[in-house]
């Protein structure tokens, strides 16, 4: 890991030095996914100047459940452009894993440059039910417990806990939305009422807007960087864990895979100043502010976060790209990149990204 | 432009799951109305079971009997069921502890309301009538104010133990086949076929799909393609479809339709399979009320050159 040797020899440094997004809509039906993510792909490669045959490593990250089709990634493909051919990979995960992938890629120098990216379109189906079918299929998939059911449960434990009440749930989406009106992508922009119970104690204003949306993210290493990107944001550590499948196993209330995955990404070495939280359900940003020792000093989700745009399977790219952009624009020095995947905080990704110092 | 299409889509299928010896256990147990755990190495009892300790990663077998009662250690309260979902009232989704139990099982509670539930409340399983070996044996819990009952101490050794579940799954979609999709399907329902060129490489793809995968540039140029078009490769299909009500042998090829920059595929008819080669020219056969070509068949032309169709293998 680079937790226990940053930049000994040979080892080269690799950094995010491009990221696009797309406008996150509740429903996207006028187009294909591929009409959905070119644009975002080109925009993406016209910033850093590449051309697809520039491109040592693509890899690429979605869901057929989302899709209600097998090898759906295939055709969004399409958008890619792959010719000459191409070197390219998938996973049936968040974009955020597609890109620990290209930069495991990137390490073992068998690439310079990476297109990362990923989307998801929940409109066609049932987002709710669709999440299900990644549940134990024994025990818990026959039962039908839904995304928010499963976060409910999260919720009112962390309550039962004395952690937080429903007021300060409320205060985390009224923060992320009030965020996101500075953020032309996100979907519900500015104030928007707490609403009904969902599945109690969440209400409509802790849980995620259901949304399409694509990310896209180019990585570089080392001198490529900094000819692609005027200040690129290295990434100094990456680190992803998995807890137990099955949910009465685990302490709902606390996220040591988080907490694993930041010690060896190497978030706790030093603080940062900007904290990008993939925390679909207001009950968990509280979870990993408290997990990852994010003080009030630490700017968290200033894109509004999850809370505000939740395109499955492209929310936690965009958290890193996120990230990312703050140290490319100069509003950040040091950022942590979160992302999530799975019932109450399954599996946690975390990145440390960094701006060359001024 | 006319209005985007959408269809509804229905993905369902009965998963056929094996089980190991622990699931098979602890499902087989449900249909006998035994609950059981498995106990880890360092002695805790995980309910439901599972075949590795989630801490050592260690094969664990010892199975042990819990009790039917047990106390809630998490819920939420679910106002409005959904499809598949155990009761179809309002219910407490709860994290539950079973007595003898040192993790907790996930199901529903049925309770009159939301003031009724609580963290620590005690409950007990409440069975199906019809019981097969799946958590669904399980109806729901029910509040439980009674004296804890003890387990009886069964093995987890059953006379006819199940080996497998099947899971029923559906999902439900509305399929919206986008812009480009969407001029094609409507082309051919006025028995037309339409592709798109890339404006970069000029070739035209049927069917269009909005994208050109060579340049990964978008098409929008329409081009209306065929009716005629050559055989570029075929195969001969010997085993009949189930549903499908065509004779074997019957041949499936490649079609480049004229001016179509690759092939689409299609069946061939009106000629004796072992007749169909590379360059016999075709076209498309509509039937009444079809939306898309229903095959294709011979035009009577003369042969095509390989030079014409050779770019479109
Ligand atoms: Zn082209």
């Amino acid at each position: 890991m680079t937790r226990e040797a940053p930049r000994a020899a040979g080892v080269r440094d690799i950094a995010v030095v491009a990221f696009a997004q797309t406008d996150h809509r509740r429903t996207s039906e006028e187009i294909s996914e591929v009409e959905m993510l070119m644009p975002v792909l080109h925009e993406v490669m016209e910033s850093t100047g590449l051309k697809t045959a520039d491109i040592d490593f693509t890899c690429s990250g979605s869901s057929d459940y989302l899709a209600g089709r097998a090898f759906s990634f295939t055709l969004a493909l399409d958008g890619v452009g792959a010719w000459p051919p191409i070197s390219e990979s998938h996973v049936e995960m968040d974009g955020a894993w597609a890109l620990y992938e290209a930069w495991v890629k990137l390490r073992t120098g068998d690439a310079d440059t990476a297109l990362v990216y990923s989307y998801g379109k929940s409109s066609p189906g049932s987002v709710r039910d669709v999440l299900t079918r990644q549940l134990d299929p024994y025990y818990v998939a026959p039962l039908w417990p839904d995304s928010v059911a499963l976060a409910a449960l999260q919720a009112q434990a962390l309550i039962d806990a004395g952690t937080a009440d429903e007021p300060a749930l409320a205060a985390v989406g009224a923060r992320s939305r009030a965020d996101a009106a500075a953020n032309s992508h996100a979907q519900p922009r500015g104030p928007v009422p707490q609403g009904d119970y969902l599945v109690r104690p969440l209400r409509t204003g802790d849980c995620p807007p259901i949304g399409d949306g694509a990310a896209a993210v180019v990585l570089a290493a080392g001198e490529r960087a900094r000819d692609l990107c005027e200040r690129p944001a290295w990434i100094r550590g990456i680190d992803h864990r998995i807890e137990a499948h099955g949910i009465g196993v685990r302490d709902l209330t606390d996220s040591p895979s988080t907490r694993l995955a930041a010690e060896r990404a190497g978030a706790y070495e030093r603080p940062v100043d900007t904290a990008e939280l993939h925390a679909p359900f207001s009950s968990q940003e509280v979870i990993l502010r408290e997990v990852l020792g994010l003080d009030d000093g630490v700017r968290v989700n200033p894109s509004g976060g999850a809370l505000a745009a939740n395109p499955i399977m492209a929310a936690g790219l965009i958290r890193i790209g996120e990230a990312a952009a703050r140290i490319h624009r100069g509003e950040s020095d040091r950022a942590l990149a979160h992302a999530t995947s799975g019932p109450c905080l399954q599996q946690n990704l975390v990145a440390v990204l960094e701006g060359d110092p001024r | 432009m006319s209005a985007i299409l959408t269809a509804p889509l229905t993905v369902e299928f009965p998963f056929t799951r094996s089980v190991g010896p622990v699931q098979s256990a602890f499902l087989t147990g449900l249909r006998e109305q035994v609950l059981l755990g498995v106990r880890t190495g360092d002695g805790r009892v995980l309910v439901p079971p599972v075949e590795y300790d989630p801490v050592t990663a260690e094969e664990i077998r010892d199975l042990v009997e819990v009790a039917p009662t047990g106390t809630v250690t998490t819920w939420a309260w679910n106002h409005e069921p959904r499809r598949g979902q155990p009761l179809a009232t309002p219910f407490a989704w709860v994290l539950v502890k079973l007595d003898g139990a040192d993790t907790a099982l996930l199901h529903a509670l049925d309770a009159p309301g939301p003031d009724s539930v609580r963290t620590g409340a005690r409950v007990r399983v409440r069975w199906a009538e019809e019981r097969s070996g799946a958590i669904t044996d399980i109806a729901c819990f029910e509040p439980y104010d009674g004296e804890p009952v003890e387990p009886a101490g069964h093995t987890g050794e059953f006379a006819d133990a199940i080996t497998g579940i099947v899971a029923p799954a559906r999902l439900d979609y509305t399929y919206s086949p986008g812009r480009a999709q969407t001029g094609y399907i409507n082309a051919l329902g006025g028995r037309r076929i339409v592709g798109e060129r890339c404006p970069s490489c000029r070739k035209v793809y049927v069917p269009p799909r909005g994208a050109c995968p060579t340049c990964g540039v978008a098409t929008a140029e329409q081009v209306e393609v065929g009716p005629g078009g050559t055989v570029t490769t075929f195969c001969i299909v010997n085993i009949k479809a189930k549903n499908l009500d065509i004779e074997v042998p019957y041949v499936y090829a490649h079609i480049a339709l004229d001016g179509a920059g690759l092939a689409l595929h299609g069946r061939i008819a009106g000629i004796p399979y072992d007749q169909v080669r590379m360059g016999l020219r075709v076209e498309p056969v509509w039937t009444e009320g079809s939306r898309y070509p229903d095959h294709y068949r011979p035009t009577g032309e003369p042969d095509a050159d390989y030079e014409t169709y050779r770019e479109t293998l």
